[in-house]
This record gives structure tokens, C-alpha cells and sequence, in this order.
């Protein structure tokens, strides 16, 4: 099997996948003992309201029918609407989601960097003091429940460090200081709408580059420059231009365009300002450390028990012979060959650290997905908990996706 | 090994009958050891809890409200004057419950299927297959929350919430095993002797099965254990009158700001400790069961 045909296949495994993972949703809000109108109501309503309300939110027809509309209203892109206020539950979820892809992000790179640092450690000094030192942290971060070590950061960095009139402490909640507005992302002025030169000419730069993008790719591919090559890369500078020129103007006449990604540290860099960005890391430091520090054990474990095996091998002996430097030797010859098991336990962590993600958005008061979950089921809002646990479910079938992709490209064997 | 560590080991090979056998397999047998002697000295305890505690866990009101550490009340207080301590003591009985409850459902639903699922084999293999794959593949916590939300409070709808998340372990292990026992020549042998179907799984699969499933039990104690306790910080654990420290952790939570470590410090450690026991089992049971790893 190609390349090809295997990314085809895994994709196409994907859907039905996602059709198991919505089926399985919806039979636990809605079919599973317990009528979720009767459940938010807390048996204190009268029948009025409660039917009301079920016709309101489409409850009151067939499960078939229901189960139909939601995956009908999903492929939409709507997740329904809210049992509390009857809000839209997509809009909600799309303004929460950044927050939690943050924390994700930040604690998935903490939990390698430091899983990988101490398993590289443990392999070279094996059955050594230092080796079961390590070993015994990686088994102890397992058995650690994340809000516990969350709130003890808290005490410890945040809490005492202000108590004691440190000038330097963590801020222990919140993504950013209530008196700093949170960052915008950049805005592209493209000049009034009355005036088309502008648009033109961002449009002309747009469209240099991907006529050098277009001749690199000719030059690489081995391409005849005369005339193939030339033709092919005008024409592309031509669409470009003439696409970006439109594109651009209708911008223009909207007031610029808004680029923003909701993650407030590269929001802020797009924005240039430096202090929101230093400001934005502190306060995702103690969240992304918990949750790194409780998911570092099992990449510790995995990098060392690959070490251990890459560092017996005889190209590494051989390279140790001639005399390169020891971390040369580590980093560059070995750690290669042990990082793939890493990455597909990347892949599986994700799941976990989700889950774990939860709990620390509680502990921090993170306004991400998983706080937006626990808040929910205050409000025994059962619409939105299941609208949160599809995209739940959904981001953790992508990212698997991306990641066996990603393993396909580095490790040939696979797609044998 | 260091004179200590002989000194203990020739102790313990005099006092414990059988002990011998475990210490001898090296590192395994110490932490199945270890782990074993934490996590039955924690059942002890808590079973203990209510004749040894000082005071009642759940009455406000027997000390000052939210003191520190003192002689009165060596672990000091909660928010509402309850004695940290006689929580402490007593706080574990909701968390074995679950993980107990939970282990035997898991067992009593996961295998049978494990077992008919590899044992027919062909299309309801694979639909069964990928539908435990797509529970397996879910961000465990998010699904037994979600159960939870929906089943209610209580031990039982805890224990209920948290097997969904791990049946598909027990599942994947029971059938990887029985597809390659299904191949060996004496399940062949047993069938050309014209054993029936129930006669090969019950008394020629399921036991070499069970080491393989011993391991993954203990491995989801400790899961349940940290899951139980993360539903109860999310607000939907068991009834406030029992204690659990679970709830201590979430109490202690909204008094954190006041810098009062001692409500949230000891449950946390019993939970880790718990946790470390059952995790220290499953280490050493694993390294047991698999030669590969043993050096």
C-alpha cells in the first residue's frame, strides 16, 4: 500500500468511527434511563413547562426522528440549543474551544519535554540510583489526581508566593488579568473601499509570492523553466492577483480584515505586544504544569525503555567508537530511533489528557471547553453536555487521525 | 543489595509464609509487596475509620471552623469545624466501593463479551470490535461524566459510569489473548477430541485469560480510584453526609484563597497514596506476567 492509499483508507475508517462515537452520545443523553427534561427540571415544574419545553427543544417526537435531526443539525454545524436559556449551544462551544486547545497544546509540549528529558536521563544512567529516582517519579505521576497537584501549585507558586510579598507569583485562575482586555489578534487595514489601489497592491504582493513558491516548485520537480515552467507560474500570478485583488476589496468595504485565532499567546504576538504575552504565559503556566507534570510519566517510561534498547544497538556503539560527543551520540543517533513510539503515545495521551484537561479548568477556572461542561451540569443543562462531549469526542478522533497520518509519513513500514 | 534491604528480605522470608517465592522474582515481587501492604493497610483503615476516629467526620462544629494544625486536632479543621483527621481516617470507603463495583462489573460484563466476541469471530467480531474501539478511543473522564450526569448520584451510578469507560480494556486484552490461545495445538487438540464449544472457553481459554486480566483489574483500580475522585470534584459525587476525600478536595478548594493547605493536603495524599498502591500492583503484576521485561 502507498502513501496514498493508506491515507485514504484511514480517513475513510474515520466516518465510521464518528458515526459510532454520535450514535453512542445520543443514546446516553437521551435513551438511557433518565429523561433529561425531568432531570433539569428536578421533578419541581409543572407538566406545562416541561412540555413546553419539549417541544421547544424537538423532544417531544420519536427517538428516530430526534436521533435524525441531531445528526442532520450536526452536519450543520448545530449543536442545538441550550436547555437553560435556549441559546445557541455551537456559539458557546466555537468562543470556549480556543481556551481549551491552549492548555491542550502547552501541557501536550510540557508532558514530552520533560517525559522525554527524564527518560533520556534514566536510559543512559540505567540501574542506577538516578535511574530508579526517575522511574519512581514516572509511576508516582500516575496515581496523582491533576486538581490535587493543580491546587497544591496553586498554594505553593500563587497563593504563598503573594502572601509572603514576593514581587514575582502565579496568578491561580482566569486566563488573563480581568483589567487587561484580552488580546485581539491582528487586524489588516486594507484602506476605504472606495479606493481599489490598496486592495491591489497587498493583492500584488500576495501573488509575488506564490509566483516564487510556483518557481521553486518547477525548479524542484525537474520541470522544463521554457516554457512550461514560465506559463504555469504567470498564470498562477495572475489568479492570485486577480482572486486576492477581489477578496481584498470585499474586506475593505467590511472594515479590514481580523486575524485571530482565540489563542491568546499567539494572539497577542499577532498583535505585537509583547507584555500581554509574557502576562498571557504566566497565567498558563500553572495550568499547563499540572497537567504536564500528571501525563509526563508515560512518555519518562516509553523513551526509556527505547533508549535502552537504541543505546545497545550497534550503530550507536559504532558512533560512540568514533569519537563523537556523548550528547551527539544521545540526541542526534539514538533519540531519533526511540522518538516514533513517542509520538504515538502522543496520539493515545490525548484522550487522557482531555480528560485530565477537565478537571484543571475547574481547579483554574480556565473558561475552556471542559469548565463549560462542569458549569453545565450545575444547570443540568443536558443539551449542552452533549453537545460538548460530541466536539469532545470529535477533536479526539482528529487529532488520532492527524497523528497515525503523521506516523505513516515518518515510518515507511507502516503503510507497507 | 544494600545490608538493609537483606536484613528486611531475610525478615520477611521468616515471618510471612509464601513470601519467599515473591521476593525471589526481583523487582516485580517488592512492588507487588509494597503495593500490597499499602493498599491492605488502607482497606484496614477505613474499615477501622469509625471506631478510631476521634471524633464524628461529618459533625460541624466539634473543633474551632477552620483552624490550622494543632494538638486538639492534628490535622486540623474544615470550614464547617469538622475534624480533619476522622475524615481522613474514614474518607476512603466511598472510593473502594467504586473501584470494587467497578472492577466487578467491568469483569462480569467485559470478558464474557471478550470471550464470545474472539471466540465466534467473523462480522460480530469486528462490529463489536469497533464499537469498543470507539469507547476505548473517547476521552474517558468527558464520557463517565457525562453517564454520571445522566444516572444520578450514588455508589452504584459512579461505579456504573466509570465500567463504561473501562469495559473496552478488558474487552481488548480477553480477545487479543484468546486469538492467539484459539491457534495453539492443545485448544486444537481439546477440539478434535470433540469437546463442546462451552468446555473449551470455561476450561481451556479462560484460565490462561486470567493473569492477563488480573493485570489490567489492578491497573483500573488505581484509574478508578483518580476518576471516582474526579466526578466528585466536579460536583457529582455521593451525598455530603459520608465522608469521601474527594469532597474534602473540593471543599478545600473554595477555602485555598485563605491559605489553608491542611484541607486539601491530607485527602489528597491518602487518594495518591491509594492510587500508588494499586498502581505499584499492576507494575509489578505486569512485569510478572510478560518475560519480556524482566531483566
Amino acid at each position: 500500500m502507498g502513501l496514498r492509499a493508506y491515507v485514504v483508507t484511514r480517513v475513510l475508517l474515520t466516518i465510521p468511527m464518528v458515526m459510532l462515537l454520535l450514535t453512542l452520545v445520543f443514546l446516553i443523553i437521551r435513551v438511557m434511563p433518565g429523561d433529561p427534561v425531568l432531570l433539569h427540571f428536578e421533578k419541581r415544574a409543572d407538566e406545562q413547562a416541561m412540555a413546553q419545553m419539549r417541544a421547544r427543544l424537538g423532544l417531544d417526537k420519536p427517538l428516530v426522528n430526534q436521533y435524525f435531526e441531531y445528526l442532520f443539525k450536526l452536519f450543520q454545524g448545530d449543536l442545538g440549543q441550550s436547555m437553560q436559556d435556549y441559546s445557541s449551544v455551537s456559539e458557546q462551544i466555537f468562543s470556549a474551544f480556543p481556551a481549551t486547545l491552549e492548555l491542550a497544546i502547552s501541557s501536550m509540549t510540557l508532558a514530552t519535554v520533560i517525559g522525554v528529558l527524564l527518560g533520556v536521563r534514566s536510559s543512559k544512567s540505567y540501574d542506577k540510583p538516578i535511574d530508579h529516582a526517575i522511574r519512581t517519579f514516572g509511576i508516582v505521576t500516575y496515581a496523582i489526581p491533576v486538581f490535587f497537584l493543580g491546587m497544591i501549585l496553586q498554594l505553593t507558586l500563587g497563593i504563598w508566593l503573594r502572601n509572603v510579598g514576593s514581587p514575582f507569583y502565579f496568578p491561580t485562575g482566569q486566563r488573563i488579568s480581568p483589567r487587561t482586555t484580552a488580546p485581539a489578534g491582528l487586524t489588516l487595514n486594507l484602506g476605504s473601499p472606495s479606493d481599489i489601489a490598496s486592495p491591489l497592491s497587498w493583492a500584488f504582493v500576495l501573488g509575488l509570492i506564490a509566483l516564487v513558491l510556483t518557481l521553486i516548485m518547477v525548479f524542484k520537480r525537474r520541470m522544463k523553466m521554457f516554457p512550461k515552467g514560465l506559463l504555469i507560474s504567470l498564470c498562477v500570478f495572475a489568479a492570485v492577483w486577480g482572486v486576492g485583488t477581489v477578496v481584498f476589496w470585499h474586506y475593505a468595504s467590511s472594515g479590514g480584515i481580523r486575524i485571530a485565532t482565540g489563542l491568546y499567546t499567539i494572539d497577542s504576538l499577532l498583535e505585537g505586544n509583547l507584555e500581554k504575552t509574557a502576562e498571557v504565559l504566566k497565567y498558563l503556566f500553572l495550568p499547563s504544569l499540572s497537567l504536564g507534570l500528571v501525563l509526563c510519566g508515560i512518555f519518562v517510561r516509553i523513551t526509556r525503555n527505547n533508549m535502552l534498547e537504541t543505546l545497545r544497538s550497534d550503530y550507536v556503539t559504532a558512533a560512540k567508537a568514533r569519537g563523537l560527543k556523548d550528547r551527539t551520540v544521545t540526541y542526534t543517533y539514538a533519540f531519533r530511533n526511540a522518538f516514533l513510539p513517542v509520538l504515538t503515545m502522543m496520539g493515545l495521551q490525548f484522550a487522557l489528557l482531555l480528560g485530565g484537561a477537565v478537571l484543571t479548568e475547574t481547579t483554574f477556572s480556565w473558561p475552556g471547553l471542559g469548565r463549560y461542561i462542569v458549569e453545565r451540569i450545575n444547570f443540568r443543562d443536558y443539551t449542552a453536555i452533549q453537545g460538548a462531549v460530541v466536539v469532545f469526542g470529535l477533536f479526539v478522533t482528529l487529532v488520532s487521525l492527524a497523528v497515525d497520518l503523521l506516523y505513516a509519513y515518518f515510518d515507511p513500514r507502516i503503510r507497507l | 543489595m544494600s545490608e538493609m534491604t537483606k536484613k528486611v528480605h531475610s525478615m520477611l522470608v521468616r515471618f510471612v509464609p509464601g513470601v519467599r517465592s515473591l521476593l525471589d522474582r526481583g523487582s516485580a515481587g517488592w512492588m507487588i509487596l509494597v503495593g500490597t501492604i499499602i493498599v491492605v493497610s488502607m482497606i484496614a483503615m477505613t474499615l477501622l475509620g469509625p471506631f478510631i476516629a476521634p471524633h464524628n467526620p461529618v459533625a460541624p462544629g466539634v473543633g474551632p471552623r477552620l483552624s490550622s494544625p494543632s494538638s486538639a486536632f492534628p490535622l486540623g479543621t474544615t470550614r464547617l469545624g469538622e475534624d480533619m483527621l476522622s475524615r481522613v481516617l474514614t474518607g476512603g470507603g466511598i472510593m473502594l466501593q467504586v473501584a470494587g463495583l467497578s472492577a466487578l462489573i467491568c469483569f462480569a460484563i467485559g470478558v464474557p463479551i471478550g470471550l464470545f466476541s474472539s471466540y465466534v469471530g467473523g462480522k460480530v467480531d469486528k462490529i463489536l470490535s469497533l464499537i469498543m474501539d470507539s469507547i476505548y478511543a473517547f476521552p474517558g473522564l468527558v464520557l463517565a461524566i457525562a453517564l454520571a450526569a445522566m444516572l444520578g448520584r450514588g455508589v452504584v451510578s459512579i461505579s456504573v459510569a466509570i465500567s463504561v469507560v473501562y469495559i473496552p480494556s478488558y474487552f481488548r486484552i480477553v480477545r487479543s489473548q484468546v486469538l492467539t490461545i484459539k491457534e495453539l495445538q492443545y485448544t486444537a487438540a481439546a477440539e478434535a477430541a470433540g469437546a463442546r464449544w462451552h468446555t473449551i472457553i470455561f476450561s481451556h481459554i479462560l484460565p490462561n485469560v486470567i493473569p492477563s486480566i488480573v493485570v489490567v483489574a489492578s491497573v483500573n483500580f488505581a484509574d478508578a480510584i483518580l476518576t471516582a475522585a474526579g466526578l466528585t470534584f466536579v460536583g457529582l459525587g455521593v451525598e455530603v453526609d459520608v465522608p469521601d476525600w474527594g469532597r474534602d478536595l473540593t471543599n478545600g478548594r473554595q477555602v485555598l484563597g485563605s491559605g489553608a493547605w491542611w484541607v486539601i493536603t491530607f485527602p489528597g495524599l491518602m487518594i495518591i497514596l491509594l492510587a500508588f498502591g494499586f498502581t505499584l500492583v499492576a507494575e509489578g503484576l505486569s512485569e510478572l506476567t510478560s518475560p519480556k521485561l524482566m531483566k
